[in-house]
Formats: C-alpha cells, sequence, structure tokens
C-alpha cells in the first residue's frame, strides 16, 4: 500500500471541493473493495476522501411515488427497509444474495455500484491487465476465463462486473444522482451508467473526475413477481457464475437483467417482449452477439435454463 | 519402551478418561482470543521488525537484474536479504525447492526477498519497490500435456511406484464385466486459517523461532541444515496451529527469512505469509491422472484391479501416491498398480490430508459404483462381497483389524439406503435427488514419540513432549491419557507442547500422531509410576485412582511422591514389527445425499454420514469434529475446489480466499459420524489408529456417485461442477 493523506467530510460540496484540491484523490465510504485494491497496489490514491459521514443515508418516498435511497445507505440497511421489501423485492433478494453479513453492514449503495470485477488476473499485479495497467494486455484472454463475460466484451477486457444489487437496480429502472465539482446535479439512468470496455477498459462509469453520486432513485413500483436467482459453485458468499434477476406479471410480460455476464448488470428491453414465450427466445435476444471461450461457453446454456427455471418459479 | 508385542490389558483400557467426549482443555484459551499464535507473540521478543516477502513474478527462469535501491530507501526500511547477500544456503531434506530463490526461479512466487522494517506497512510498500528484471525460461505447466514424459519414480516414504500380483492384463481381458475409465483430480490447496507465520531472534549464534509448525523436530533438523549451523543452536516453539492439514510438515519461506532478516535487521522479525503466496509460495496437493480397470465376474467377484496415476512436480519431487489404497482395498486376484510422476515447474506438490488416499479414493471408488451399476448390483453389497481380512498382496499378512463391512452395513440402515431408487428419477420440487455411497480407507502410521512427565507435590502431573496441536485437540487427548495413567482428574494435568526443547515426538501428520503422541505419553507415565511406586516402597502392583495410590491396605496421595522434590520421567516410545505382521489400516463408510437443480446443474448436499471404523476412541467428540471436517474438506474436493492452473504463466491464478473457493456454512446442512466400537491391541498400549484424514478418504466419490445417482450424469473430473452437468441434465418443460 502507498503512503496517502485522508480526509473526513460532512457536506457533498465540501467532498467535491476536497476532490478540486487535490486531483487523483478517491472517495471513500465503505471500504469494502478499495481498501484491499489499495493493500495490493491496484489501486494507489494519494489522497482519500471519506464520505461515509456525509447525511445521505436516509431512504426516502420521492414525489413520483418511488424511493430516493442515500448514496450511504448500507446495504443490510437497503435490503431490510420495509418499503424496499414489499415494493422492490429484487432489490432485497439481489443485495442478500452478495457478499456476506459483515460486508453489508459496511458496503454502500454507491460503492455497491462502483465495485470493480473480480477477475483474478485484475488481483494479480505481475500479470497484464488492460484494466489495471492500460496496454498491458489481457491475460484472461487465453487463460483462466471460467468466470468471465460472454456479452460486451473487447479484445481489450473480458471482465465481468461483479454486483448483485446493480442486477437488480437494472431491472428496476434506477437512476444514479451525482453532484459534480461545480455543484452541478445529474441523474444518469443505470443503463448509460457503465462504459463497454472497448479499448479502454480502465474507465468504468461515465462519472466525470470528481463526480459524486448522493443518491439512487427507484421509480414507482411496477408490482409483479420479483426473482433473483444467483447461481454459484458454492451455496453461499461467492461472485455468480451468472445471476438472473426478474420481474414477471401475472400475465407473463416482465423485465428481466443479468449478473455474471458482462461489464454491466445486462439488459435488452426488447428481448423482454418475449418473455410470455418463455426462456429461449428472451435469453437468444439478451445474449445475441455473445462471444464465448472453451472456458465459459456454458454461461449461454445456464441463463436459459436459470431464467426457464425462474420463469416457472413465479408462475408457481 | 518398545512395543513389540500386542497389547494386554492395561491402566488406559481402564477408559475412565481416555474415551469419554471431552471438552478441549485449552478451549478456553481460544475462544477468548487468549491462545497465542505465531504472529501474534509480541511478548516473546522486544522490538520486534516486520518482513514482508517478495515472490517472483515468474515460474521458471533467471532473475536478469534486481534494484534494491528505491526499497532500501523507503521510510522505515532496516534491511534487505536476496539470495545475493543471505550468504550461502543449503537446502532442506524436505523441500523441493529452494525457500529463498535467485538467481534462478523454480517456482511462482517463490520467495526471492524479504524486506524488513519498522512497521508491517513499511515493510509492504518497501517490498513493491524492489524492482526486477526477469528472463523467462520454458517451464512445463500442463499435467495432461506432460504425462507422455512421465517416469517411473523411486519409492516415496517406502511406498513402491509399481505392484504386481497374479496376471491382471489377461484377467481382465477375461473379465465377463469390465470397466475402464480415467479421473481426474485437480491441484488442491490446504486453505488452512492461519497462514504460515514466524518470529525469529537470535541470542548470539542461537536462534529462537515462534512459529506455526507440524512436525518440530524435522524442521529443527531441516532449519539447521539450511542455515549450515548445529540443531542445537536452534529452537522451534509452536503452542498453538491454526490448521495445517500438511501444509505447515515443512518449513517454508516465513521460517527461513525471519531468521535470515533477524540477522541482516539485529532484531526480532516476524514474518506472515500473504494468502496467495500462501497458493503459489508454499506447497499443494498435486492434480492426478487416473486409469481404473476392473474386472468381475457376473456375480460380482473382482478378478482383475487396475490402478495407474501419472502426477507432475518439481524436478526432485515426488508422486502422489494415489493407488496405495488400491493394493489394499478389496480381494481379487490378479492386481497391477503404477505411479508415474511428470515434471512440472508449477509450485512444490506436496502432502495434504490423507495424501495419495484422498485423491486415489476419488476416483477408485467412482469406478466401483460404475462397476456396480454395470454388474446391475447395489454398490454397498458389490463392496461387501469383495471384503478382504488379508493384506491382498500378500496374503499372509492378516488385517489387525478390518471392519469395512460393518461400516458399509451399519450406515446403510442408519441413513436410509434402501430409499435409493435408480438415477434420475427421485425429485422433491426442482430438485433432483440422489444418495451416493463410498468407502474410507487410510492406513494407520505410528511412529517413535517420546514424552517427559513431571509430578509435583501439589499432585499436579506436567507433560512436556514436541508434539503439536494443529486444531485436532491433542492437548486433550495428551492430557486424558496421563490422567488415566496417573489417577487424576483432567484438571490435575498441564500440557506443554510443540517446543523443541521438549523430548521429540511423532508430530502432527498422516494421522499418526494421536496414537503415537499418547502412546508416548503412556510410557513416559509408566515410567514415572514406577518411580513413585518405589518413591513410596509401595508394592509394583500399586493402584492409581482418585487422585491417591493404593497398595494393600495403604493409601497415599500421588503428590507425597514429590513431596521432597518434583519427580521427572522420560520415555520414548518405540515400535517393533507389529506393523510389518499385521497391516493396520482404518476403515468407514461415507454416505451423501445430494440435490441437483434440475434447470442449473447446480448441486448442494442435503445430508451426510460417515461409519469410520479406527480403533479407540481417544475422545469421541474431538473425533467427531475431526471427521466431520474431513467431511466437509471432502464436500469442497467434490464440488468446488481447484486450483486453477494458468498453463502459459504456469501458476494457480485462483490463489486467494475468494478465487479458491472452499464450503461455507450454507454448503453443508446435516452430517453425522458413527464410530464402530473398536480397540486394535497391535497399534500401541493406546489400541488407537489415525482418525482425522480417515474422514475425507472417499468423501468426493460418495458425493460424486449422488450426484450420478440424482441425474444420471457421470463427472470424472473433480470438482463436479455445473458446467460439467448442464448439456447432459434431463430436459425440462
Amino acid at each position: 500500500m502507498k503512503s496517502f493523506t485522508y480526509e473526513r467530510v460532512d457536506s457533498s460540496a465540501a467532498a467535491t471541493a476536497a476532490f478540486a484540491r487535490t486531483p487523483g484523490a478517491r472517495f471513500i465510504a465503505g471500504g469494502t473493495n478499495l481498501l484491499d485494491l489499495m493493500k495490493l497496489e491496484i489501486e494507489t490514491p494519494q489522497h482519500l476522501i471519506d464520505v461515509s459521514r456525509l447525511a445521505l443515508d436516509k431512504i426516502e418516498a420521492t414525489p413520483e411515488g418511488g424511493l430516493r435511497i442515500g448514496a450511504m445507505v448500507r446495504n443490510t440497511d437497503l435490503a431490510s427497509d420495509a418499503r424496499v421489501r414489499r415494493d422492490y423485492g429484487l432489490l432485497t433478494r439481489a443485495l442478500v444474495a452478495g457478499a456476506s453479513g459483515q460486508l453489508r453492514n459496511k458496503a454502500t449503495t454507491a460503492g455497491n455500484l462502483l465495485q470493480r470485477t473480480r477477475c483474478p488476473y485484475f488481483y494479480d499485479t505481475n500479470q497484464p491487465c488492460n484494466k489495471r495497467q492500460p496496454g498491458s494486455g489481457c491475460a484472461a484472454i487465453g487463460g483462466f476465463n471460467r468466470l468471465h463475460a460472454v456479452v460486451g466484451a473487447s479484445d481489450a477486457c473480458i471482465a465481468t462486473h461483479p454486483s448483485d444489487m446493480a442486477v437488480a437496480m437494472r431491472a428496476l429502472d434506477a437512476a444514479i444522482e451525482t453532484v459534480d465539482a461545480a455543484g452541478k446535479a445529474r441523474a444518469i439512468p443505470i443503463a448509460d451508467f457503465y462504459r463497454a470496455p472497448a479499448k479502454t477498459p480502465h474507465l468504468e462509469t461515465v462519472l466525470a473526475p470528481g463526480e459524486l453520486i448522493t443518491a439512487v432513485t427507484l421509480p414507482k413500483p411496477v408490482g409483479g413477481t420479483h426473482i433473483y436467482h444467483k447461481v454459484r459453485d458454492r451455496a453461499s458468499y461467492a461472485f455468480a457464475l451468472i445471476a438472473v434477476g426478474a420481474i414477471v406479471q401475472r400475465d407473463g410480460t416482465g423485465r428481466v437483467a443479468l449478473g455474471g455476464v458482462g461489464y454491466k448488470p445486462w439488459r435488452v428491453e426488447a428481448a423482454e417482449a418475449a418473455l410470455p414465450r418463455g426462456a429461449k427466445p428472451v435469453a437468444d435476444g439478451l445474449l445475441a452477439g455473445a462471444k464465448t471461450t472453451h472456458e465459459n461457453a456454458y454461461k449461454l446454456p445456464l441463463v436459459e435454463r436459470a431464467l426457464a427455471g425462474v420463469l416457472a418459479q413465479a408462475k408457481g | 519402551m518398545k512395543f513389540d508385542t500386542p497389547a494386554t490389558t492395561n491402566p488406559i483400557d481402564q477408559m475412565k478418561i481416555v474415551g469419554k467426549p471431552t471438552n478441549r482443555i485449552e478451549g478456553p484459551l481460544k475462544t477468548t482470543g487468549t491462545a497465542p499464535y505465531a504472529y501474534e507473540r509480541h511478548d516473546v521478543a522486544a522490538n520486534q521488525a516486520y518482513g514482508y516477502v517478495v515472490g517472483s513474478a515468474i515460474a521458471k527462469g533467471r532473475i536478469a537484474s534486481m534494484n534494491l535501491g528505491e526499497a532500501r530507501a523507503a521510510p522505515g526500511v532496516i534491511a534487505i536479504v536476496t539470495a545475493d547477500n543471505a550468504g550461502k544456503l543449503a537446502k532442506g531434506d524436505f523441500n523441493t525447492a529452494k525457500l529463498l530463490g535467485g538467481p534462478d526461479i523454480e517456482h511462482y512466487h517463490q520467495a526471492i526477498a524479504l524486506v524488513v522494517a519498522d512497521s508491517f506497512e513499511q515493510a509492504r510498500a518497501a517490498a513493491s519497490l524492489v524492482r526486477v528484471e526477469y528472463a523467462r525460461g520454458k517451464g512445463a505447466y500442463d499435467l495432461a500435456a506432460a504425462i507422455d514424459t512421465a517416469i517411473k519414480p523411486k519409492a516415496s516414504f517406502g511406498t513402491e511406484p509399481d505392484s504386481a500380483v497374479g496376471n491382471f492384463a489377461a484377467a481382465f481381458a477375461a473379465a465377463p464385466v469390465q470397466l475402464d475409465a480415467r479421473y481426474t483430480t485437480p491441484d488442491h490447496s490446504h486453505a488452512m486459517m492461519e497462514p504460515h507465520a514466524t518470529i525469529a531472534a537470535w541470542k548470539g549464534d542461537k536462534l529462537t523461532v515462534w512459529t506455526s509448525n507440524q512436525m518440530i523436530a524435522w524442521s529443527v533438523g531441516d532449519m539447521a541444515k539450511t542455515l549450515g549451523i548445529p540443531k542445537e543452536n536452534i529452537r522451534f516453539d509452536s503452542p498453538y496451529i491454526g490448521g495445517g492439514f500438511g501444509g505447515k510438515l515443512f518449513n517454508r519461506a516465513d521460517v527461513l527469512l525471519a531468521a535470515l532478516g533477524a540477522k541482516a535487521a539485529k532484531r526480532p522479525v516476524k514474518v506472515a505469509l500473504p494468502r496467495p503466496l500462501m497458493i503459489n509460495n508454499t506447497t499443494h496437493r498435486p492434480a492426478t491422472i487416473q486409469r481404473v480397470r476392473l474386472g468381475a465376474t457376473a456375480d460380482g467377484k473382482l478378478t482383475a484391479i487396475g490402478h495407474e496415476s501419472w502426477s507432475g512436480d518439481l524436478p526432485g519431487g515426488g508422486p502422489e501416491t494415489a493407488v496405495a489404497q488400491t493394493r489394499l482395498l478389496y480381494a481379487g486376484e490378479n492386481r497391477m498398480t503404477a505411479m508415474r510422476l511428470a515434471v512440472l515447474d508449477l509450485p512444490e506438490g506436496n502432502a495434504m490430508r490423507a495424501p495419495g488416499e484422498a485423491p486415489g479414493l476419488m476416483a477408485l471408488e467412482i469406478a466401483v459404483d460404475e462397476l456396480a451399476e454395470k454388474l446391475g448390483m447395489d454398490p454397498v453389497a458389490l463392496r461387501v462381497l469383495n471384503d478382504t481380512q488379508v493384506d491382498p498382496e500378500k496374503p499372509s499378512r492378516p488385517f489387525s483389524q478390518r471392519q469395512l463391512n460393518k461400516c458399509l452395513e451399519t450406515g446403510a440402515d442408519k441413513f436410509g439406503w434402501s430409499k435409493r431408487a435408480k438415477p434420475g428419477v427421485t425429485r422433491d420440487g426442482r430438485w433432483l435427488v440422489g444418495m451416493g455411497v463410498a468407502a474410507a480407507f487410510r492406513n494407520n502410521l505410528n511412529g517413535p514419540s517420546a514424552a517427559r512427565v513431571r509430578l509435583a507435590k501439589s499432585g499436579v502431573v506436567t507433560v512436556e513432549t514436541d508434539m503439536t496441536d494443529i486444531g485436532t485437540g491433542t492437548y486433550t487427548i495428551i492430557a486424558q491419557t496421563a490422567a488415566e495413567m496417573m489417577g487424576v482428574p483432567l484438571d490435575k494435568v498441564v500440557v506443554k507442547l510443540g517446543d523443541s526443547a521438549f523430548p521429540v515426538s511423532a508430530g502432527s501428520g498422516g494421522q499418526w500422531g494421536a496414537n503415537s503422541s499418547t502412546a508416548g505419553v503412556y510410557a513416559a507415565c509408566v515410567k514415572l509410576r514406577e518411580a513413585v511406586v518405589q518413591k513410596l516402597g509401595l508394592a509394583s502392583d500399586a493402584v492409581f485412582a482418585d487422585g491417591k495410590v493404593k497398595a494393600g491396605r495403604r493409601s497415599v496421595a500421588l503428590g507425597d511422591a514429590a513431596a521432597d522434590g518434583e519427580l521427572v520421567a522420560e520415555d520414548n516410545m518405540e515400535y517393533g514389527d507389529l506393523a510389518e505382521k499385521f497391516q493396520q489400516s482404518t476403515f468407514g463408510a461415507h454416505f451423501v445425499e445430494v440435490g441437483v437443480d434440475a434447470m442449473t446443474g447446480e448441486i448442494r448436499v442435503r445430508r451426510m454420514l460417515a461409519v469410520c471404523a479406527a480403533g479407540r476412541i481417544l475422545n469421541p467428540k474431538a473425533a467427531r469434529s475431526q471427521v466431520i471436517g474431513a467431511m466437509t474438506m471432502g464436500a469442497g474436493a467434490a464440488l468446488m475446489e481447484e486450483l486453477a492452473v494458468d498453463k502459459r504463466f504456469g501458476f494457480f491464478v485462483n490463489h486467494d480466499l475468494a478465487g479458491y473457493e472452499v464450503p461455507v456454512h450454507a454448503d453443508i446442512p446435516h452430517q453425522d459420524v458413527i464410530f464402530l466400537d473398536e480397540a486394535d491391541p497391535t497399534t500401541s498400549p493406546m489400541k488407537a489408529k489415525g482418525v482425522g484424514e480417515l474422514g475425507i478418504c472417499g468423501v468426493a466419490a460418495a458425493v460424486a456417485n449422488a450426484v450420478y445417482n440424482a441425474t444420471g450424469v457421470r463427472v470424472r473430473n473433480y470438482p463436479i461442477t455445473l458446467d460439467k452437468l448442464l448439456g447432459k441434465l434431463p430436459d425440462m418443460v
């Protein structure tokens, strides 16, 4: 770990102002990912701005009938909120499928969206990795890539986004509210939040340097049956091989987002029209253009079969 | 004391304390965080500095240049140790690769430097400033590609690479029912909780290390050889060990580099291996490719048994002895086994819990299941039919005790085996449900073991031996042994372990620790009893009970024998040829029920039962804990554990506990263990055997067989992950 300086701020304005003073700084909240990355010198910020005490820890109703989730709301608190459990069950189920109780107690809503890939080559600083060290190459391509992306990847990077929460947020059409260094606020639909790896896999989101997430908003509830099926080799405390987050209405229509298949929670709205016809056409649409390796090709049939299971469960 | 004739009745047979389910005597220390582990021994030496290991970034080749300038200039740095400045170092007998590499690199993450600084953070930060240029060499990393170059290795630990009885080829060719299948097992990591860790301090030319080590005397000897100093100048202290599983049988980089670092820094230095270094710097269970051929008559009698295994290791290393159990487990007149060894430039392979049998049974016991299906026989009945009470390769040697059939039959009864249906038909909602069975087998090994016992005026008995407790319960069974022998309650016994200043024990490994170390304590207690009787002037048949010594009408408090000074006795238990006359082995049967998600192929264990026949169980509570832990490890081997090899760069990619998955609580819903009532007079006066490794033997195959029974899909390549089932699962509507 490189030496760094640290300050604690008490407002969003102070946070972005601190960033303006110390370019190259990182915001830190729960630290469940960033600290590990710093210990391994995968991230080497010279300055940390601790935003964990900002008053962004409330879950409030919006005038539109939805919820505004403060950026600092802990995963545990979000998962157990009565309104979330009642109206956005997918979100609760995705959250509790992730990490462990201890980690969820620390991890925040904003931090969860920004956690970095768990590609093992990203974590080994002896190995080439375009995400960690742009231009060095991708060791996962041609290496151990059973866990890697099948859609949206590039010749530079086949890493997946590890979040479960983000999969639910994507299916729920969440928007990410931010404020930048100039104090300008914006709301970014989660569909537009993550950047495709292309030739620059180290650039992961559309956030500008110093732009701070302040909240995540959910539109008004859409009803339906909410199912999150995370498929993994062991029963708990493992990242998804694939995950299916679905909201299914009585008439068979609905929404589906996938985890563990790409650089972002993966949703193809056009494919959802086929939901009443069963899993296959939906999976085909979701995974159109998929590019697999010998080791991760299983993800394609797995998505279809897991989705079929979810749809059967939704029918009851 | 020499143990060369079967034991007769002795004080242990009273079983007043031995054989009782006893809580760990050191348990309160562990649950309150007051049992100090190696890295936490802040009080043993003042002014400890911190060492951080730099591991090689390549698997094979040379260090072209190494620039220490930036690291030396970093804040807090006191010293940097490399092969260039460490002086002449030999390689220990138990190490295959050097613990400090350079300029030649033998494997990935081989230690090439230790940076010593005032704080851990400074040492770690400076370690990343060591600039190394490598000349990458060409290595072999792919076992499947290397088996054509594999050679017949020399005997390892007395196990010959080949065996042959009768005419296997002819008998197999003539067998009406044949099975010929290949199986693979991957590299496994011990993945114990506590990392390898050491604090080292020099006083003149005397070295003390506070470390985490299973085999004190081996490791003192190897450290002396490596450093080129007399054994007498080295003290190891390892009283508490947070798991080993074979990963701490030998010195690793932490011990050597802490010693070298302390010398260079001229102050005590502590070193722990970070998790990634535990996986690529230390040892692992090597992968195997195995071929099993079984030939049987139509009614299930085995006529031909063939088992071959290929594994790889660094030059100078040894094979995984995966065929060992096949020489002993089933009857059959025509037999062959063979092990071949390829050179691989992966990290060093070595022992992990039940080396040989654990991966060997992963293959053999699927093969038996496959044969049962071909025969249309129940796999329990097939095993029972092919039981043998003698060593099948040397029929003049009987097993000392062998209740494999009773294990199988008891387990079948308790588990509800009769409810097992044909493959692929049992459903529970979305789950396909199946049951599997496998035999467990692991040899019993005894080793010489010494102990010293002290009797104080207070009546307290203190045991000293360099035996280790790696989480198994050694403290407690030694206390039970001494208490039984000396006729005192458990709380009158103090046990001191893991110090090389104490008499040399068998150590912890190969499931030999429990029987061997308690037998050593038995021998020392026999001597102490003689000293007590003599001191008190009692008849030699005096009875030791209730804190008293009684003979005739006299009854004297035990402590009175030490009224004018502590009584001390020491002895070493040594063994005659009973283990040659009798085949001493431990047996068991594992029963497993799994559910397989019919859609996704996710496999979840639902129930597990082990029935074990392993001699006298010294402490049923500790033994049960050993067996359920081993069953858990076996479930991991079956379903998830695999060190992923990068065949281009030559290293284990998933080198942390996020990537190398071991079972979590949610994976293990219900486990049961039954011990058959046994006492084996040929093993020692304790009449005990090992049990800690028996528990893992066969488990993975039982899981694999249950998966087959649930789905009708036979997977022969471990781990059995859902991607290996997916294309073959029944179609779903």
